[in-house]
């Protein structure tokens, strides 16, 4: 299954955030969406997975989502949006629950979704118990039990610190190496995207529109290697020339919303 | 570092030549724990209460003394008036409470989620919250009659806009990324107003039943005092006006133990549906 997105315009009030949107994200493929802060990646992301209607364009399925999916696009959020008075296990079932399923069927896909993502011994504990990257695996967890076709990241680990991001990083890219889904991966940061993604779609500021389409030319599971390195070090300096300038003029805006 | 900190710290640092102790200047406003003080507190008080009155600074027709109001607490309790009065009060505000409250929380809940209820509901709410609910007993008393209804009907009320405004101000407050986390499962909307909206405006609602419960309180005893022949509040007023002030700090005393009684159980209850936070 591709995600088609087609010709998205979308404005807030006199705002054009974003303009001319055009990609296709192909079946079990990584596409990482990056730009300065302001550029209308998060309201993109919405607009891709149905919470937010577009101005003007559509977006579309092309073929049909797998059978056994709940639910083909599936967020993760950069502030986990765990519900507090849930346990983890009782939080990774909430998406379950209104589908025809038996109970031992839903106990089941929550089972294997926590040993996946390592919470088992956890599954009895409150969110505020857990450390944001726990809170953040369970929202993984949460995402894996309705089986996405494609998942819509939404800075998932801007809201971490520095060791737990690399920690969690390296278990995103294993578990894509695993299940091999497609994923919108919004990001405003250059070595995430370069170290997970396939394709890197370049926003420009304000309104947004596609810049730059990278494509990452290393497999995923060789970008630790020397010779990758480099390689994605060059590719690292030419986008963050084409961002600087406007990164730059995002930092000095004074907010008026 | 080391040979520094070997030094005798009695030398000060008048011994150490160019080196300047940093004075101390946090750690202010530390709420320190003093255990038993509350207790000693009290018992200084009405030790200080008895005395005065024992030794006649005080005119016990007045004050009477501690002692004394706990000897017509006693005699009270054994000859089954007190339970009287409290049952027919406990009565009362359970019954008006109950309804005020289930009634409040359901309208508040419609004005929270529903725009239009919000439109039509929060001016009506707005107008009528400032009113004193105990000056509409007259009126209850017209249309219901002088028994329980119009008591019960003025305690409801009283607790019935307090908690529609903290209800929807408590929904207003449940943190949207949530619902749109919901939304974003195709969870449905009566599974996101149940299983979002509700648990998440809980802490509030279950806030503003400390209110509540105390505007019912106050409303209960004016409306015993006004028209009642049972009711802490009528034993109050009765005992005042035949100055037997001795019962009528005990039915004083009774209050200030309901009320402790009922603050406890809303922190029990409280500790129990939101253990989560």
């Amino acid at each position: 299954m591709k995600l088609v997105v087609e010709g998205i315009h979308h404005r807030f009030g006199d705002l054009n955030v974003l303009e001319d949107i055009q990609f296709t994200v192909a079946e079990s493929e990584i596409l990482a969406i990056i730009g300065p802060s302001g550029c209308g990646k998060s309201t993109l992301l919405s607009i891709l997975g149905g919470i937010l209607q577009p101005s003007a364009g559509k977006v579309y399925f092309d073929g049909a989502p797998p059978a056994a999916s709940l639910n083909p696009l599936t967020y993760i959020f950069q502030d986990f949006s765990l519900l507090p008075w849930r346990t983890v296990e009782a939080n990774v079932m909430l998406p379950l629950e209104h589908h025809a399923l038996t109970r031992e069927a839903m106990q089941a896909r929550v089972d294997d979704v926590l040993v996946r993502t390592g919470l088992s011994d956890f599954k009895a504990a409150f969110p505020k118990q857990l450390s944001g990257g726990m809170r953040q695996r369970v929202g993984i967890a949460r995402a894996l039990a309705v089986n996405p076709a494609i998942l819509l990241m939404d800075e998932p680990l801007s809201a971490l610190d520095a060791q737990t991001r690399d920690l969690l990083m390296e278990d995103f890219l294993a578990l894509w190496l695993r299940e091999r889904m497609g994923a919108v991966y919004v990001t405003h940061n250059l070595s995430e995207a370069l170290y997970l993604a396939d394709r890197v779609c370049v926003l420009s500021r304000r309104p947004g529109r596609i810049r730059e389409m990278v494509q990452v030319d290393i497999p995923q599971s060789e970008r630790k290697s020397p010779q990758a390195q480099a390689r994605l070090a060059e590719l690292h300096d030419a986008m963050w020339k084409l961002i600087k300038g406007e990164a730059q003029q995002a930092e000095r805006e004074i907010s008026h919303g | 570092m080391a040979n520094i900190d070997a030094l005798p710290s009695a030398l000060g640092a008048t011994a150490r030549p160019g080196l300047n102790e940093i004075p101390f200047r946090g750690g202010g406003f530390v709420v320190k724990s003093h255990k038993g003080v509350g207790v000693i507190g009290f018992i200084l008080i009405l030790a200080l209460w008895e005395i005065s009155v024992r030794a006649g600074w005080i005119n016990p027709i007045f004050l009477p003394a501690a002692s004394d109001v706990l000897a017509a607490l006693w005699k009270l309790a054994a000859s089954g008036e007190l339970w009287l009065h409290l049952q027919a009060s406990l009565m009362r505000f359970a019954i008006g409470w109950s309804l005020g409250t289930t009634a409040g929380v359901i309208v508040g809940f419609g004005i929270g989620v529903w725009s239009l209820a919000r439109g039509i509901g929060l001016p009506l709410v707005s107008a009528l919250f400032p009113v004193p609910k105990i000056a509409l007993l007259p009126l209850f008393i017209l249309w219901l009659g002088i028994g329980e209804a119009s008591k019960v009907a003025t305690i409801a009320l009283g607790c019935f806009f307090t908690t529609v405004i903290a209800t929807f101000s408590a929904i207003d407050a449940v943190p949207r990324n949530l619902i749109r986390m919901s939304q974003s499962f195709n969870v449905p909307t009566y599974a996101v107003l149940a299983k979002v909206v509700l648990p998440g405006a809980l802490p509030g609602i279950l806030a503003c039943f400390r209110i509540t419960t105390s505007i019912c309180l106050i409303i209960l005893v004016s409306a015993e005092m006004i028209g009642a022949e049972y009711g802490i509040g009528s034993l109050i007023i009765i005992n005042g006006n035949l100055m037997q002030t001795d019962k009528l700090l005990a039915g004083v005393v009774v209050l200030s133990v309901l009320g402790i009684c009922i603050g406890y159980t809303l922190t029990r209850l409280e500790r129990w549906l939101l253990r989560w936070r």
